[in-house]
């Protein structure tokens, strides 16, 4: 299992890698859709098999289908690679580089001064899940349903084509 | 089940976390920008699920639930913004809103 | 009648306010009367108050009118007080009946002036300043008029406004006295701390008791209040004022700069002769002063062009004189060729006035000449007048005056030959300087400019009127004072003593007194007839000596007044002007300033970090973030 865990985390890491280095939006997509499958196998690996189906069903499969939506919509072509292309100079991975590389350092100082192993003692199983979510979380839950509700609104009205008379404002 | 060391894995969760901020840093179109942030919401969520794990206990799971559901409504309506964005200025170009300089 | 002592100094006071708050509205006969017959009215009562005075002295010999109190703060109360006694009489009847005349004399002669209403309220104020100071009781009353006079001799320097030159006269009469003025304050304070009063008569009785002869506060008093002195009186080192200042009219010139403000200073030192007498170095310093002023004024009196110029260094000459006398201790003579110079030089400057307005305000002498035949009363009045300026012997006043002084000079205790060989030298250059003014002007061939203009216009009986009077008095006045050898009638020297100590005499003959006043009786005759050689025979001399390698630079020196004025414009002005320069973005405000920048540029380097980029906003988070843990991480 150790090693499903590590081969399925370098694939993460390389995979997201990807993402932010291509210049297609398609294709950095994609690269996501590649990573996180890979976390969800790096979920299951660490006995949280229910979260690593959501994480293919609703992460994988609905966001990134959403964003898929939006490239269409937005119908980036050759000429929008080639903007990026143009934008994406070395120059520019400079700065956040350095920031990143300093803020890795220092998240895995931390980490590495907390021990232990993951204990082996079986996987967490959906039902218990299931028994959280309906018992302690369960306000959790609720306010989590008014938050969709909101997004769904506000993505309804922010969506909205401009009517012909309101054409010509500012929003 | 595997049973590695904790710290690999929380540094799996900081690396992927680490790529996702310099993505949002670097990249200057606003439709990766928000895949960057995505990228970042699911590093932190590992970390839960990781900790939910360390003890054997569904509440890293619950968490990760949570975040999951915000990342959704919070893509909704991001790309309904970048959607907006694009009809009024013809460009997904962060740098360009930026009538709030002072 | 004592009791209209008051009213000397209000009515022109009043005639001030009259002419200030409604001349505009008034014709110009009513600013007249007005501005004349206010000082007419002050000269009436001074008169009558004087009259009452000598027919029934009062007791002690003085009388003081106090009107109100002016402060009353903890043990400082001075009053609004008028002393009359020998000296502030002596002072109040020649201001008055000389400002008298000097009035009338101005209404005919501004006649034509745009500012006639504006003219007589400063003249009123003036003679109101100047009354006030001679008849005060306390030292800040005096000075109350001491900064009056000043004022209105700045106005009246500065009459003429619209000439920038005027202008800048009057900065410099107001500005070189000032420096006198703080002299004199310092000293009142002095006074004042140390004595714990101003009124006079208190000052010189504590003054007497607690300081003794020769004591540095004493010394220190006496120096700051001669200060004052030197200033007003136009005295070595403050004398360049007074040849600028004759850009006023010939008028102001007159009462001013030659009767009465000049001689503000003599009369402080004179009323203040107890103090004085406590430090005899002062009085030394005085008399050397006045022995140095009289010849370096002399000296430049001789060379210059301009009527008016020869007549402010001869004023300064014979203020020389005056102080020569106050310093060997020959109060009585000092008041006495006090009196008599305000006759003469009134009668110069107003005689002067009289020709540079009938050669449409030409002052350089030697385009005038033969004005002998064209102005026959002006000729009178004038020889009259610089007769008695040189002291011809016998039938002048101000021989007798000048006289006095010399043989003051020889044989008071403080006296010494020194002194009075200065005072002789004085007496040649005097008469030197007179004659050839007197020549130039009036004999001799007629300048092309004479002979255009000619004939002159007649002088008005306004004008006529005071200079003969003027004249009269100053061959006339000598009377009051003759000495032993020439009828011995010291009628104004006893009146003196009253308030003035005695000069302290060594002991000297009559004989040698006689010859004395010989040896100045020639000494003026000479040099009126080297003048008459010089000036109407040879000329080409003094010309040939006026360009020689000696004479040329001699010349030039003496013309600019000895260079003082080149010597204080490079000490103190140059200096003065540069620092403001330097200073023009005033050091001290830019700290202020500087803060305002600092500010600004914070402000700017913050508003630099407001891109409006959202990238920029994020990239600020995460560097938070980082140093955030890093803190946690550290600490």
């Amino acid at each position: 299992m150790n090693i499903v865990f590590y081969i399925a985390a370098a694939v993460a890491i390389i995979a997201t890698v990807l993402v932010i280095t291509r210049t297609n939006a398609v294709h950095a997509l994609l690269y996501l859709i590649v990573s996180l499958l890979s976390v969800a196998l790096v979920f299951y690996s660490l006995g949280a098999p229910f979260v690593a189906a959501l994480e293919v069903i609703v992460y994988a499969g609905a966001i990134m289908v959403l964003f898929l939506f939006a490239i269409m919509i937005l119908n980036l072509g050759q000429q929008d690679s080639e903007q990026e292309r143009r934008w994406l100079q070395p120059a520019t991975w400079r700065g956040p580089a350095i920031l990143a590389t300093v803020l890795a350092i220092e998240l895995v100082y931390l980490f590495v001064a907390s021990g232990g192993r993951l204990p082996s003692n079986g996987a967490v199983e959906p039902r218990q899940v299931g028994i959280a979510l309906f018992g302690p979380y369960l306000l959790g839950v609720e306010l989590a349903s008014m938050l969709l509700l909101a997004g769904l609104v506000g993505a309804y009205h922010l969506g909205r084509r401009p009517r012909p008379q309101e054409q010509g404002g500012e929003t | 089940m595997a049973s590695v060391p904790i710290d690999h894995a929380l540094i799996l969760a900081g690396i992927l976390f680490t790529v996702g901020l310099v993505g949002v840093l670097v990249r200057r179109n606003v439709l990766f920008m928000l895949l960057s942030i995505e990228i970042m919401l699911n590093a932190a969520g590992l970390a839960f699920v990781l900790a939910g794990a360390r003890w054997a206990q569904a509440d890293g799971q619950v968490m990760f639930l949570f975040i999951l559901t915000m990342a959704a409504a919070e893509v909704s309506v991001g790309l309904a913004l970048i959607l907006q964005m694009y009809h009024h200025r013809k460009t997904l170009d962060a740098d360009a809103f930026d009538r709030m300089r002072g | 009648m004592l009791g209209l002592l008051w009213l000397i100094p209000a009515f022109p006071l009043a005639g001030f306010v009259l002419l200030a708050l409604a001349g505009s509205r008034l014709s110009r006969r009513g600013v007249a009367l007005v501005g004349v017959g206010s000082v007419g009215l002050s000269a009436l009562a001074a008169f009558l108050v004087g009259g009452s005075f000598l027919l029934s002295p009062p007791v002690g010999e003085a009388t003081t009118q106090t009107l109100w109190s002016w402060i009353d703060v903890a043990g400082f109360h001075p009053e609004i007080a008028f002393r009359l006694d020998a000296l502030s009489l002596i002072m109040v009847l020649v201001v008055t009946f000389v400002g008298f005349l000097i009035h009338l004399y101005s209404a005919e002669f501004m006649i034509d002036e745009e500012g006639y209403s504006r003219f007589f309220a400063y003249m009123n104020l003036f003679v109101g300043a100047m009354l006030t100071l001679v008849l005060a009781d306390n030292l800040l009353l005096l000075y109350l008029g001491w900064e009056g006079v000043g004022l209105c001799s700045y106005l009246l320097i500065g009459f003429w406004y619209r000439e920038p030159e005027n202008g800048r006269a009057a900065r410099k009469a107001f500005i070189v006295t000032r420096v006198g003025d703080a002299a004199m304050a310092v000293g009142m304070f002095l006074l004042f701390t140390q004595l714990g009063t101003l009124q006079i008569q208190e000052l010189m009785q504590r003054a007497s008791a607690q300081w003794q002869v020769g004591s540095g506060l004493a010394v220190a008093a006496a120096a700051l209040l001669l200060g004052g002195a030197l200033g007003k009186s136009a005295q070595l080192p403050l004398q360049t004022w007074l040849p600028d200042a004759m850009a006023g009219p010939s008028p102001v010139s007159a009462l001013i700069h030659a009767a009465t403000m000049v001689t503000a200073g003599v009369y402080l030192i004179a009323r203040m002769n107890v103090l004085f007498g406590l430090a005899p170095s002062v009085m030394l310093a005085v008399a050397i002063i006045g022995a140095l002023t009289l010849l370096l004024a002399g000296f430049s009196a001789l060379v210059q062009r301009d009527i008016k110029r020869v007549l402010a260094y001869s004023t300064i000459s014979q203020i020389g004189y005056m102080f020569l006398a106050l310093g060997v201790g020959a109060w009585s003579a000092a008041i006495f060729h006090f009196m008599t110079h305000a006759f003469f030089k009134a009668l110069l400057f107003l005689g002067a006035g009289t020709i540079i307005i009938s050669l449409h305000h030409e002052h350089d002498m030697f385009k005038m000449g033969g004005l002998r035949r064209e102005m026959p009363t002006t000729f009178w009045t004038f020889l009259i007048g610089s007769a008695s300026l040189a002291a011809i012997p016998l039938v002048t006043a101000g021989f007798y005056s000048k006289d006095q002084i010399l043989w003051a000079a020889w044989a008071s205790e403080t006296g010494s030959a020194w002194l009075w060989t200065a005072g002789l030298i004085g007496a040649l250059l005097t008469s030197l300087y007179a004659f050839r003014m007197v020549f130039l002007t009036f004999y001799g061939e007629r300048h092309s400019l004479v002979r255009e203009l000619s004939p002159l216009p007649a002088l008005g009986i306004r004008i006529r009127l005071p200079l003969v009077i003027l004249a009269v008095l100053s061959v006339l006045a000598g009377i009051v004072e003759l000495p032993r050898t020439l009828g011995n009638l010291p009628f104004l020297s006893d009146f003196l003593h009253q308030i003035l100590p005695g000069t302290a005499m060594k002991q000297e003959g009559a004989g040698t007194e006689l010859l004395f006043q010989i040896v100045a009786a020639v000494v003026s005759l000479g040099g009126v007839y080297v003048a008459y050689l010089l000036i109407l025979r040879r000329r080409q001399l003094v010309e040939r000596w006026a360009q020689s390698p000696l004479g040329s630079p001699l010349h030039q020196m003496w013309f600019a007044g000895w260079g003082f004025d080149w010597l204080y414009d490079t000490l103190f002005v140059r200096p003065y002007v540069w620092l403001a320069q330097t200073n023009k973005q005033d050091v001290v405000d830019l700290i202020y300033v500087g803060l305002a920048r600092l500010v600004e540029a914070l402000h700017g380097l913050l508003s630099r970090t407001q891109t409006g980029r959202v990238r920029w906003y994020a990239a600020g988070i995460a560097l938070g973030a980082v140093i955030a843990i890093a803190l946690a991480v550290i600490l």
